[in-house]
Formats: structure tokens, C-alpha cells, sequence
């Protein structure tokens, strides 16, 4: 099979391809994978998102826009929202800012940078249940090695009844595991800024604490706002597991995340309609969510 | 060309010959969600039936928690391909209740494999729990628990506690408790699992209380809870008030807390009679007693009601299939069989043969507090309050309870505002999810 194609006269980059149908062929496979495991179940939660039905689907009627009113009306859903935006701020911050910490230590030495770096990535291969569950048993009040020195110290930890200790464990945990991405990035990042620029500001007198804030932070802006927008995400979808196995949502709902309740109003509380709406909400979050970061946010980050 | 199309064509042939001759075999799916010491069992069961008889073979699937294998089998059958047998805790009963033409009821099956059904076989106040209203018997009962009070009696004595007189009553259990902790013995007092199970509903039974109306949701699905009662506010607010010194200590909504007995953190623990095993296995040196009551309610203690699962077995398989599941429960019914798992497994024996059985072999006298769980539960004829609970989503309004619990627990509010809420936001839940 010869693949042909040839240049606009124009000498525009575009590609323009002979054949009609071959294209429509190579990204079928793609299109295939989109529909079936986007668009399809995508579509089935908004029609599920109108109807009510019992967990068997023995019996169904249409409500139209009930179960979004009965949602939205719910004030656990309100604490739900407000729940996930400390959540995901705190983990998308806390992972950020280690992994920054640690890169720049990192780019510092010399001897063994090879050996830091890859240990440093290795908690990105744990699963989010297993992180959970190592958190769980360092932090458990009554068997954990870390919760015994916080009590030793004084401090009344006890993250089964106080959700303030609560959000700190599941955001410790899922910030932990996404440290290592982070700083993968990160480090990249920084080799690829000149060592020139960093050298001149030397020269001129510039500390080390300035020089970071002044050239090597703006110029790591496309890398920061990459890992923002993918932490925030993280924060929302992949942490299900961490909270699944280290709080369940509670004490009281004090670690209930939107996806959390989701899961728990459509699994364990078998009421569907209820939770397809939430997620057809989420959806249109998420949406928005990164609609907004790459149109406001993309154009105030300077790529080098 | 024509040597492929041969070849092709035998092993075409081998194929519908091999998949024929397994077609004499009926397979019937069991989808469970026991693991450790109680999978065994599953296996150990499903390959002695196997191997007793050749016409069906048994296939046990572990399909998770509780909560998750009820959800599997639920998607099955909207799928269309539900497994024979699930296995569905207590607290889904209402659930599975409620899909009528989704499941098959157990004495139509029983009576389909060619014996009559007879329900005075099987202990009363289990059958009651999985019957519906008229008497039919729904599911099959496979692992009942009660539960009961479990102590440290190393503990006990540093204390000055009497080793061989466990705590009978609530008040009784808080002295205890006291003591445990001011005589230093351990740095908690009691604990337990389960509040929802062991503090509400359960405490509502043994104690002739009132869960909600309808009979607590057997007579019928529009339920109003009536579990903020004074009885219970008392109860609870003693709870936080013990909490809040860490006399009484909170392990967590199901059995965190075992892990909290087990480790001699606590003295005191009540938990399920099924979680036997796993304090045997610790080797600590534990008495039994029974689940206390609350004095100053009328007519306590009166029995308590089933945990545990059971069997329930999908609509829409064919008369063959049907036949191997009951075959399969006959043999589970046997009595060697129900008194072996009975013994084994700290479960309640389902027949009254079995228990019986064990009775005369001699067992309980060696192993005392064996039988609590059984008198608990058969002691008395069953009130309108202690026949169980029934709620077409009591999964969701534990969640509730276990929520408000939490925050009461934990300070945030006095028992009598947690019991509040519990009943009005479960009332909500509750009328939502029967369709007003």
C-alpha cells in the first residue's frame, strides 16, 4: 500500500491526502475506541440522569429534570462541592509544590543523581488502593507507627471521628502518590532552561532564592500549568480508590468527594437516577473546568 | 488448501463433541462474597457436592464485599445474565425483596427438586427473617450471626474484674469499662463494630423496642423510624459521653473495631458471633456473654435478630437448573454438614437437627458460649419489634445513621440531635426510595 501525498503549491504545512476514504480508515480504530468507551456509556448516563428506576430495572419512568432539581436541592451535594474543591486544591498544591522542592534539590546534586531520581519516581507505580491502605496503617490511631509519634507529641489524631484529620490523611496520600510524576516534569523542565540566563543573573549578583523566583519559576510556567490542569484531574477522578480505602467518605461526609458520592449514592444506596445526574454533572465540571484553564489561564503562561 | 479445510473441520467436530458431553453436567453459578477462613468453606462445600453426585457441578465465584457482590449480580441481571445463586447480606434482604419477578422464592425451588418443603426444619426466628409477609420462604439462610459480647479475661483480671461474670446490662458494661480504664489494665474500656447493627437494631429488639412502624418494615415498605425514642437517646448519649474520656472507643461503620479488641486495646467488645474465628485464631484468652440490655426498658432482654446472608436465586433459568440448585440446597441442609459449619464457623446452624446435633454431641459444654448466640435469638417468641428490620434501602440509612453517629461521637452534637437527624433524613430516604 503506497501512501502518496504531495504539497499545496501554496507551500501551506498542510498535508492533504489524495484519497478520500483512507484517511476516514486510519482513524477509525480511534473514532471506534471513543464511541464505545466515551460517547456510548456517556450517552447512557444522561438518559439514565431522567429516569427513575429501582436497582433492577424491573421498573422505569421518565422525570425529566427531577433527579438534577432533587441533586442539586440536596444540601450533602452542596458539601460534596465543597468538599472536592478543598480536596483538590490542597492535594493539587501539596503534590505541586513538594515536587518542585524536590526537583530543584535534585537538579542540585551531582553524585548519584541518577539514583535519586529513579527512587524518587517509584511511588507512581503503587495502585491508589494500595497508597491508601499504606497511609491507613502509618496513620491509624490504634496500630500506626505515625499516629503513635502524633500522640506522643500530643496531638489528638484521630482521623476515624475528626474529618479535619480526616481530609489531611486522604490529601497526604494522594498528593504522595502524584509527587513522583510531578517531579519527573519537573526535573525535565528545568534541564531544558539555558544555563546561560542562570549563570548571567549569577554574575550579576543575583541569590539563589531570587534567581528561582525571577528566571527559573516563570520560565517552568508551560510545565507548572501542565501539571496543574493534570493534578486537578487526578485530584477529581483518580483518588476514588484512596478515599474508597482510607475513609470511606466519612467521618460523617467530612471526606465525601463528588466521584465518591457517586459511587456511594449509585452503589451502595442503589438509587441510579441520582447518581447518573451527579455524574452528568461532573461531566459538564470537567468540562468547563479545562475549557477554562487552556482558553484564560494557557494565554497568561509564557512558553519559552 | 483442501488438508486445512479437513483439519478445520475435526477439530470443529472434537469441539461440539467435547462442549456435548460437558452439556450432561449442569453448572450452576454461586456468586459469593466470603474470603479468608469463610471461602474455604465455600470451597470445600461446592467440591463435596461435586463430587457427591454427577449430574450438577457447583462453580463458586468471589465476586467481593457484600455490598459488591449484590451489586454484581444486580448488573448481571440487568444484563440479562445473572448467576443462579447470590449471596446477599442482611441489610440487602429489603432489596432483593423488592424485585419481585427477579428472583425465584427458595421453598418454590425446594419443592421443584422433589421434596416437599417443611419449614419447621429450619430455626424460626431465621426462616421469619427471610420469609416474606405470608410465610413463604424467599432466600436460603447460609451464614447467620447474632451478636454478642466478647471480653479480654487477661484484662478482666488486672482489673479486679470478675473473670466468670461477663456484664449482663448497658450500665453494667459502663462500670466495667470504668474500671478497665482508671485500674490501667487497658487504655480502653469497650469498643464495638457495627453501631448500626449492634447499637440500633439490634438493641431495639433485644430491648422490645420500637426500629420504625410497619413492624419494623416487615408488614410493609412505608416505614417511619422511631428510633429517637428516649430509650435510645439515653443509650447514645451514654456512648458519647464514655467517648469522650476514650473509655469507649470507635473502631469504625462495619469491623475495624474487632482489630481494636484483638490488638488488647479494649477489655470489652460486642461484635458478631461469625467473628469467632478470628479471636479462636488470635489466641487470646476470651470469654463470652451475652448482648447486654438496657434495664430500664420493659420486657428486655427479648431476643435478637439474624445477620449474616443468604442465598437468593435468580428468576429465568430452566427447570433443569432449578432442579441442581435445589439439590445443592438439600445438601446443605444435611445435618452433618450444617452442624460441621456451625461448629467450625462460630455461624449459626440453620436447621434444628443441626443444633440438636451439636447439643448432644457435647460441644457446647466444651466450648462455652457457643450456644449464647442461638438462645439469644430463640429464647422467646419474637414481638412486633424483634421479628428484624426491613427497610427497601437500609443500606442507605445505616450510611445515615453512621454519619450522624459520627458527628455525635465525635462532639459536634448530643445524642438526642444525632437520633434526630437519623430519623428525619432516613425518613426522607426512605420515602424517595419507595417511588413518593
Amino acid at each position: 500500500m503506497a501512501l502518496s501525498f504531495r504539497r499545496r503549491k501554496s507551500l501551506s504545512p498542510r498535508v492533504v491526502f489524495p484519497n478520500r476514504i483512507l484517511p476516514y480508515l486510519l482513524v477509525a480504530p480511534q473514532l471506534a475506541i471513543t464511541a464505545v468507551f466515551f460517547y456510548w456509556p456517556a450517552s447512557q448516563a444522561l438518559y439514565q440522569s431522567a429516569l427513575r428506576e429501582d436497582p433492577f430495572g424491573l421498573s422505569s419512568k421518565f422525570v425529566w429534570f427531577d433527579n438534577f432539581v432533587r441533586v442539586l436541592s440536596d444540601p450533602n451535594y452542596v458539601n460534596s462541592v465543597q468538599v472536592t474543591a478543598v480536596f483538590s486544591l490542597a492535594t493539587a498544591l501539596v503534590a505541586m509544590a513538594v515536587a518542585l522542592l524536590l526537583a530543584v534539590m535534585a537538579d542540585k546534586v551531582i553524585r548519584g543523581r541518577g539514583i535519586y531520581r529513579t527512587l524518587m519516581i517509584w511511588p507512581y507505580a503503587v495502585a491508589p488502593a494500595i497508597a491508601g491502605m499504606l497511609w491507613l496503617f502509618l496513620f491509624n490511631p490504634s496500630i500506626g507507627t505515625l499516629a503513635y509519634g502524633l500522640r506522643w507529641l500530643g496531638i489528638a489524631w484521630n482521623p476515624l471521628l475528626d474529618g479535619g484529620d480526616a481530609m489531611v490523611l486522604v490529601v497526604a496520600a494522594a498528593a504522595w502518590k502524584q509527587i513522583s510524576y510531578n517531579f519527573l516534569f519537573f526535573v525535565a523542565g528545568l534541564q531544558a532552561i539555558p544555563k546561560t540566563l542562570i549563570e548571567a543573573a549569577a554574575i550579576d549578583g543575583a541569590g539563589e532564592t531570587k534567581r528561582f523566583w525571577t528566571i527559573i519559576f516563570p520560565l517552568l510556567a508551560p510545565t507548572t500549568f501542565f501539571l496543574l490542569v493534570i493534578n486537578t484531574t487526578y485530584a477529581f477522578f483518580d483518588t476514588f480508590g484512596i478515599i474508597h480505602a482510607v475513609t470511606g467518605g466519612g467521618p460523617g461526609k467530612a471526606t465525601e468527594t463528588l466521584v465518591y458520592k457517586v459511587y456511594n449514592d449509585g452503589f451502595v444506596n442503589l438509587i441510579l437516577g441520582d447518581s447518573a445526574a451527579q455524574s452528568v454533572i461532573l461531566m459538564a465540571i470537567v468540562i468547563a473546568l479545562t475549557a477554562f484553564q487552556f482558553r484564560f489561564v494557557e494565554r497568561k503562561v509564557h512558553y519559552g | 488448501m483442501k488438508i486445512q479445510y479437513v483439519a478445520t473441520g475435526i477439530a470443529a467436530t472434537f469441539t461440539l463433541l467435547s462442549t456435548s458431553s460437558a452439556f450432561a453436567v449442569t453448572e450452576i453459578s454461586w456468586w459469593h462474597a466470603m474470603t479468608g477462613a469463610n471461602n474455604e468453606v465455600v470451597e470445600t462445600l461446592s467440591k463435596e457436592f461435586n463430587e457427591s453426585q454427577s449430574e450438577y457441578k457447583i462453580v463458586p465465584v468471589f465476586k467481593g464485599t457484600y455490598p459488591e457482590a449484590l451489586n454484581a449480580g444486580i448488573a448481571a441481571f440487568r444484563a440479562k445474565q445473572p448467576p443462579h445463586i447470590l449471596q446477599v447480606f442482611d441489610v440487602g434482604t429489603g432489596v432483593m425483596m423488592a424485585a419481585e419477578g427477579a428472583v425465584k422464592p427458595v421453598a418454590e425451588i425446594l419443592s421443584m427438586g422433589g421434596s416437599t418443603f417443611d419449614k419447621s426444619q429450619y430455626l424460626p426466628g431465621i426462616v421469619a427473617y427471610y420469609s416474606k409477609p405470608d410465610g413463604t420462604m424467599l432466600s436460603f439462610p447460609y451464614n447467620s450471626s447474632s451478636p454478642i459480647l466478647y471480653y479480654n479475661k487477661d484484662i478482666f483480671q488486672k482489673a479486679g474484674l470478675d473473670v466468670d461474670n461477663p456484664p449482663k446490662t448497658w450500665p453494667e458494661v459502663w462500670e466495667a469499662a470504668k474500671k478497665i480504664k482508671t485500674s490501667g489494665a487497658a487504655s480502653c474500656g469497650y469498643t464495638s463494630t457495627w453501631l448500626t447493627w449492634i447499637h440500633t437494631e439490634n438493641f431495639a429488639a433485644w430491648n422490645n423496642l420500637q426500629y420504625g412502624t410497619q413492624e419494623n418494615g416487615l408488614a410493609g415498605t412505608d416505614v417511619e423510624l422511631k428510633i429517637n425514642s428516649p430509650v435510645f437517646v439515653k443509650h447514645f448519649q451514654e456512648l458519647a459521653d464514655l467517648a469522650k474520656d476514650g473509655t469507649f472507643k470507635y473502631g469504625g461503620r462495619t469491623s475495624e473495631a474487632k482489630q481494636v479488641f484483638l490488638s488488647g486495646e479494649c477489655g470489652i467488645l460486642t461484635e458478631s458471633s461469625g467473628g469467632l474465628g478470628d479471636i479462636v485464631k488470635s489466641g487470646m484468652n476470651y470469654g463470652i456473654g451475652q448482648l447486654p440490655y438496657e434495664p430500664t426498658a420493659e420486657g428486655a432482654p427479648q431476643n435478637t435478630i439474624p445477620g449474616g446472608a443468604s442465598l437468593w436465586v435468580f428468576g429465568g433459568k430452566s427447570d433443569e437448573e432449578y432442579k441442581g440448585v435445589a439439590a445443592f440446597f438439600q445438601f446443605l441442609s444435611q445435618t452433618e454438614i450444617q452442624a460441621r459449619l456451625h461448629q467450625v464457623s462460630g455461624y449459626l446452624p440453620v436447621t434444628m437437627a443441626a443444633y440438636e446435633e451439636t447439643k448432644k454431641s457435647g460441644f457446647y459444654e466444651k466450648n462455652p458460649g457457643r450456644e449464647t448466640p442461638i438462645q439469644q435469638m430463640m429464647g422467646k417468641e419474637p414481638t412486633e419489634n424483634s421479628k428484624g428490620v426491613r427497610l427497601v434501602n437500609l443500606p442507605q440509612v445505616r450510611d445515615i445513621q453512621n454519619e450522624e453517629y459520627e458527628k455525635m461521637l465525635a462532639g459536634e452534637q448530643t445524642a438526642q440531635q444525632a437520633l434526630d437527624n437519623a430519623v428525619s433524613r432516613g425518613n426522607a430516604a426512605i420515602q424517595q426510595a419507595i417511588g413518593n
